[in-house]
């Protein structure tokens, strides 16, 4: 009696969820497809030792520049390295990178955002001239200046100020549409309602504005993610990202790739190709999210 | 006996080079600038405190020697600033005569006050001055200088590789009222007697320099100026070089760029090889833990597999070739039978690395992670970085590989900021005692950046140094090496294969096995 009580809560939001994601898939089923693709790389770069039929790092002499193959499906690259393991291991960089920057840069820029428009005045105009300032560079040399000046710092395999270098050109951005979103429902008169029933600033950001600013976030976020993958792409090409021996995708495009493209030009098309899906694929789901989400685009 | 095996060697290296730009027999036509790429940015200007070709390329047409290489003879000595010069009977003297009227880019003459305020300070540089020869002058007792054109080096011990040391092109002569004025002048101005002027440099970008017309040497040099081109990324100095932005670097490139700039450029691109004294070199600071274990050093370089990582990198970069302390093929090298039996250097990997885990595991240090110190720059110094990766991964050890770019590289490791680097042995001929400097006491010599004090290495050193016997000094050499080894300070990982690419029109340069060689351009014209 017990187990079927317990059972109910559990079971009604399952359903629910099934409902929602089957609806989803009804309305957007090129986000459906997307998504599919973000789940095959996230579950290869959660679990690369598993997908991955090489170690991406071991040298093979024996196998230098190797044509497609059985054994190895992308071929090999000038140190005889699996390319097809590499990139497997390479969504893993990807991935820690491309949600790692997003997550911070937008979480950031919706505090920006948010506060910007609330407390409106002289707040606004210093964070809008802020952002205004950050805004000026464009995303790539924002993140070139702030990668060369911080260096590198590597926590747990993971440089921690390349994330920060990704991150901080996404603050503005998120900054920006979050400001506009929150403007609006700082006029609604349930916000006009907390604040004559005396509520503190804190609670009337983080408990009424900040939940009905999650969508624009949630869009942002998604859209920068693939970004941020491509950012960390550009900057491992140009050889301030993440450093050899390391499984990236970027990285695969620089380096011996440039000296062998010609006769191993599987060196270049498939991490390539690995970019572009990313990419395409998060940019997609973040798309049809913003349809999917916004009532605006439903009438 | 020696210089004749030393000219063998230079010829036989020669013989892949194809026709040099020298070569063709052309009147030499005046004007024109040159651009050529530096594939690295100097740190400093002073050529007595650098080991990098980066310092070389940028300073050296700005600067004379005493005396300096013949290219077209390699490696026989003639004189720069020496107009002639005579050796004692005993070697315990070196009477040089200068040319006259040579006049410093300020307008002041050169005297043998100048050359005597250089070598002191190579010899003995002040406090807060870095001379990384002060060990190869430490045999000169007194330097002094009867009249304006004569300077005389007495000597403590006779040095049997002197004449080589004072050719050397770090030896940049430095005016003796800019070293009164400040000991460090030199890192950040220029004031030579080469054959250009300095212009100005542009910080990331490029060096410029223009014709000297005040050069001692009369009708040179013939270009009117140049611009040494700062290109960092391989990819964009050959682009530049195809582009025709750049026509020339004087470093070296890897046989893939090599085949790519052929295909691309047929026959207006001059390509030149020859093998390089030059090697890669797998330290390890022995004041850091674990490294301050013998057993942890040595098992490091035994899980190395030299002879099969040659067969590989050689073909994806410009390492190439297995060899010991003495450039592999020159006279003094350690033959390969007797290689095989040093620590690091056996061809059965598979039981060097089972005795490498087993020193791991009795120096309790199974799990050994470390951080690998890299200079960032692409040939070859990322495929060893990658490759030594490789082979520590293959006994358990967790590498995080780190590159630099040459400024901060250099000065880490100067300072001991590492734990294990790949380091150089930079050398620009085959003289054992160059070679061997490297590895002496850090006490003795600030280059070694191994920071470990050996009496023995030291006095093995010694030893060699006097011995004029050729097959006792190659004992003592091998004595040397198997010290170093069996302590595994450093080690050599691979000797580099030099190939550089010229455009068709750049003449008067000479290919030499030393990328220090040959930087003054005083020699080169543009046939266009």
């Amino acid at each position: 009696m017990a187990d079927v009580a317990s059972a109910l809560p559990v079971s009604v939001p399952l359903a629910r969820r099934r409902g929602a994601l089957l609806e989803f898939s009804r309305q957007q089923p090129l986000g459906a497809v997307s998504f599919v693709v973000i789940f095959v790389m996230m579950f290869a770069g959660l679990l690369p030792q598993f997908v991955a039929p090489y170690d991406p790092l071991d040298i093979d002499f024996a196998q230098i520049l190797g044509a497609p193959s059985w054994e190895h499906w992308f071929g090999t690259d000038a140190f005889g390295r699996d390319i097809f393991s590499r990139i497997i291991w390479g969504s893993r960089t990807a991935l820690v990178i491309g949600f790692a920057s997003s997550f911070i840069g937008s979480a950031i820029g919706a505090v920006l955002g948010i506060a910007s428009a609330y407390f409106g005045g002289r707040i606004d105009t210093w964070i809008q001239r802020f952002v205004d300032v950050l805004l000026a560079f464009p995303i790539i040399v924002l993140a070139l200046v702030v990668v060369a000046a911080l260096r590198k710092t590597v926590v747990y395999g993971v440089d921690v100020n390349l994330i920060i270098a990704i991150a901080i050109p996404i603050v503005p951005r998120v900054a920006r549409v979050v400001r506009a979103a929150a403007l609006t429902v700082n006029v609604m008169p349930y916000i006009d309602a907390a604040r004559a029933a005396g509520y503190s600033d804190q609670r009337i950001i983080f408990r009424h504005m900040a939940p009905n600013v999650v969508a624009p976030f949630l869009i942002m976020f998604t859209a920068f993610i693939a970004q941020a993958i491509l950012l960390e792409a550009s900057l491992s090409f140009l050889g301030l990202g993440v450093t050899e021996p390391t499984a990236a995708w970027g990285l695969m495009l620089s380096g011996n790739a440039a000296d062998f493209y010609r006769e191993a030009p599987w060196m270049v098309i498939f991490p390539g190709v690995a970019i572009s899906l990313a990419v395409f694929a998060f940019n997609l789901y973040g798309d049809s999210l913003r349809d999917y989400l916004d009532p605006r685009f439903k009438v | 006996m020696l210089k004749f095996f030393l000219s063998l060697v230079g010829a036989v290296a020669f013989v892949a080079a194809g026709t040099g730009p020298g070569a063709e027999a052309q009147q030499p036509k005046r004007g024109g600038q040159f651009n050529f790429a530096i594939s690295a940015e100097t740190p400093h200007y002073d050529c007595h405190g650098s080991d990098t070709y980066a310092t070389l390329h940028f300073s050296a047409p700005f600067y004379s020697t005493l005396l300096r290489y013949n290219l077209s003879k390699f490696p026989e000595v003639e004189g720069d600033l020496a107009k002639s010069w005579a050796v004692a009977p005993d070697q315990m003297a070196y009477t040089f005569k200068l040319h006259e009227g040579v006049r410093f880019h300020d307008g002041t003459t050169l005297t043998s006050a100048d050359i005597k305020a250089t070598y002191d300070r190579l010899r003995n540089p002040p406090q807060g001055v870095v001379s990384n020869r002060k060990a190869t002058f430490a045999d000169i007792d007194t330097i002094e200088t009867p009249d304006a054109n004569t300077v005389i080096f007495k000597m403590k011990a006779v040095n049997s590789s002197m004449m080589d040391h004072f050719a050397s092109p770090w030896n940049c002569v430095y005016a003796a009222k800019d070293l009164a004025t400040d000991p460090n002048w030199p890192k950040t101005h220029i004031n030579g007697t080469g054959p250009f002027t300095f212009v100005e440099h542009v910080k990331g970008s490029y060096v410029a320099g223009k014709r000297n017309e005040n050069y001692f040497k009369k009708g040179l040099p013939y270009l009117d100026s140049y611009r040494g081109i700062f290109t960092l990324q391989a990819a964009a100095m050959l682009n530049a070089m195809q582009g025709g932005q750049v026509l020339a670097e004087f470093r070296g490139v890897s046989p893939a760029e090599r085949d790519r700039m052929v295909a691309a450029m047929g026959d207006q691109l001059r390509v030149e090889e020859s093998s390089w004294t030059l090697n890669l070199i797998v330290a390890f600071n022995v004041e850091k833990k674990p490294f301050d274990d013998v057993r942890v050093r040595r098992a490091l370089l035994m899980a190395i597999d030299r002879w099969g990582g040659s067969v590989g990198l050689s073909r994806i970069s410009t390492l190439r070739s297995v060899g010991g302390i003495i450039r592999p093929g020159s006279p003094f090298a350690t033959p390969e039978a007797e290689l095989v039996k040093l620590p690091g250097f056996s061809k059965d990997i598979a039981k060097s690395r089972a005795e490498a885990k087993r020193l791991l595991a009795e120096a309790g240090v199974p799990n050994l992670k470390f951080v690998l110190w890299n200079r960032n720059l692409a040939m070859p110094y990322t495929p060893a970085g990658i490759f030594l990766v490789d082979q520590w991964r293959r006994i358990g050890v967790e590498v995080e590989h780190v590159q630099s770019d040459t400024a901060p590289y250099l000065a880490a490791l100067r300072a001991g900021n590492y734990v294990v680097s790949i380091d150089f042995s930079n050398l620009f001929n085959d003289d054992p005692t160059l070679s061997l400097t490297k590895y002496l006491s850090t006490t003795k010599n600030p280059l070694n950046l191994s920071r470990a004090n050996d009496a023995e290495i030291d006095k093995l050193y010694e030893q060699q140094l006097r011995e004029g016997d050729v097959e006792k000094r190659k004992a003592l050499i091998r004595a040397l090496e198997k010290r170093l080894f069996d302590q595994a300070y450093q080690q050599p990982l691979l000797w580099w294969h030099r190939i550089v690419l010229t455009h068709k029109t750049v003449m008067g340069w000479k290919m030499s096995p030393s990328h220090n060689l040959g930087a003054d351009l005083a020699e080169v014209w543009l046939n266009q």
